[in-house]
């Protein structure tokens, strides 16, 4: 038996009120998302100085990643249903120094709040026109762009007539092996966040703030497309590399 | 430059499995490489269960110990080696790498690939380290670790050629996880 909607916000309220102000990440521990439960470390994070491997990334290029593959509306012989967007923004370090020439993945819903992916049995249409994957590389000032259709809302079974607030997942390599994240960008105004235990995992607002898109009427395109920005942190360890690469 | 605040990471959720995997994607050289070692082993939650829905990566130098800078990490074609792989884990919550024994790193450190933990339920990615080491290898961050911590870190010989390393999230014998200075 699912709990209820009621007694799930009940909990997510409790961790708000009793949040002390301190804190910038997600917690790995938040019994509202259910699933969570058996899957955090109890122990601490050992701190430890980076190798010099971890202040390295994987490298990427055209010969991995096609330019094609960042408009998603593009993959089928037909336009996909639903609103066309744009979604932009930059990639940078901890220092605000841009990540360039790296991968970034996302994956997503279709308009109608469907995945592709076999798991996803909610009774809402495939669109045959819509995967929804995508990938790019950065430019030099750690920019990426993509071409995709809103999603929409999802329902999943945490509790109760549980929704998912619309949201693109985003996959991100930094300049270092320690900056990789996975994360997930919102969209402005979204009735569903405050009922959402995911997005509520961020239990500080400024930091949560940070997973929530920008309308940017710049990037809307006239008779074309809805425009969004959103620019992602990575951060590591302030160390350099002291390899000497020129390869 | 002020130091900007990271953005918060979020679970992969459960339906990565069309967009991250990849052609070979956990194969850094093939299995019939001459050279190739496997590393394998269970992604384990709590209550001792394999996690289905889990993602790993791992990431080390070259063979001659350099780290590599060579574009193409996607893309095996089966002559270039990159240093960096992926894996999904199956219904019972194994994972499998063919790739080559990891080159050592700078004196007073033993051997290891660096891994990254992504999974449904996980809130955010998580950094282990899997050492090929024994007893007794000489390493400043292992010996640092209680004996029972630092077994977490370190490969256990399968068969010839084949290490196995289990990624335990939660609970009795959970890996050491790690966040860096």
């Amino acid at each position: 038996m699912l709990d209820s909607q009621q007694k799930l916000s009940a909990e997510i309220a409790e961790i708000k009120a009793n949040y002390a102000g301190a804190e910038s990440e997600v917690r790995l521990d938040y019994p509202p998302y259910r699933s969570s439960a058996l899957r955090y470390p109890r122990r601490s994070l050992q701190q430890v100085d980076p190798e010099e491997i971890e202040l390295h990334s994987p490298a990427f290029g055209h010969i991995d990643v096609d330019p094609l593959e960042a408009d998603l509306t593009i993959h089928h012989s037909g336009a996909p249903i639903g609103e066309r967007m744009k979604v932009r923004g930059r990639v940078l370090d901890g220092q605000g120094r841009p990540v360039c020439g790296q991968l970034v993945e996302v994956w997503q819903a279709n308009a109608a709040g469907r995945y592709i992916h076999q798991r996803d049995q909610h009774p809402a249409p495939i669109d045959p026109n819509f995967t929804g994957a995508g990938r790019c590389l950065t430019g030099a000032d750690g920019s990426y762009e993509f071409t995709t259709i809103k999603p929409g809302p999802y329902p999943w079974k945490n509790h109760q007539n549980a929704w998912r607030p619309a949201h693109i997942h985003f996959s991100l390599f930094g300049n270092q092996f320690i900056e990789r994240s996975v994360t997930q960008m919102y969209f402005p105004g979204d009735p569903l966040f405050d009922f959402d235990p995911i997005l509520q995992s961020v239990v500080d607002p400024s930091a949560r703030g940070l997973l929530i898109a920008k309308y940017d009427h710049a990037v809307t395109e006239s008779e074309w497309c809805t425009g969004y920005t959103w620019d992602i942190v990575l951060t590591g360890s302030d160390r350099t590399p002291m390899e000497d690469h020129n390869g | 430059m002020a130091d900007l605040s990271r953005t918060p990471g979020q679970t992969v959720g459960p339906f990565f499995g069309y967009a991250l995997p990849f052609s070979s994607d956990s194969e850094l050289v093939a299995p019939s490489h001459p050279d190739a070692i496997r590393l394998h082993g269970h992604v384990i939650d709590g209550a001792g269960n394999g996690v289905p829905d889990a993602l790993i990566e791992i990431w080390q130098r070259g063979p001659d110990g350099a780290v590599v800078y060579q574009p193409g990490s996607m893309c095996r074609e089966g002559y270039s080696f990159t240093g960096w792989g992926r894996a999904a884990t199956d219904p019972d919550g194994h994972y499998s790498f063919s790739t080559i024994m990891p080159a050592a790193g700078p004196a007073g450190a033993a051997p290891m690939f660096a891994v990254c933990v992504f999974a449904r339920g996980l809130l955010d990615r998580l950094f282990t380290r899997a050492y090929v080491a024994t007893d007794d290898s000489r390493d400043a961050f292992l010996d640092s670790l209680e004996h029972e911590r630092r077994e977490t870190l370190i490969v256990r010989c399968d068969t010839d050629r084949s290490y196995i390393f289990d990624i335990v999230l939660q609970g009795a014998g959970e890996t050491v996880f790690l966040k860096y200075s």
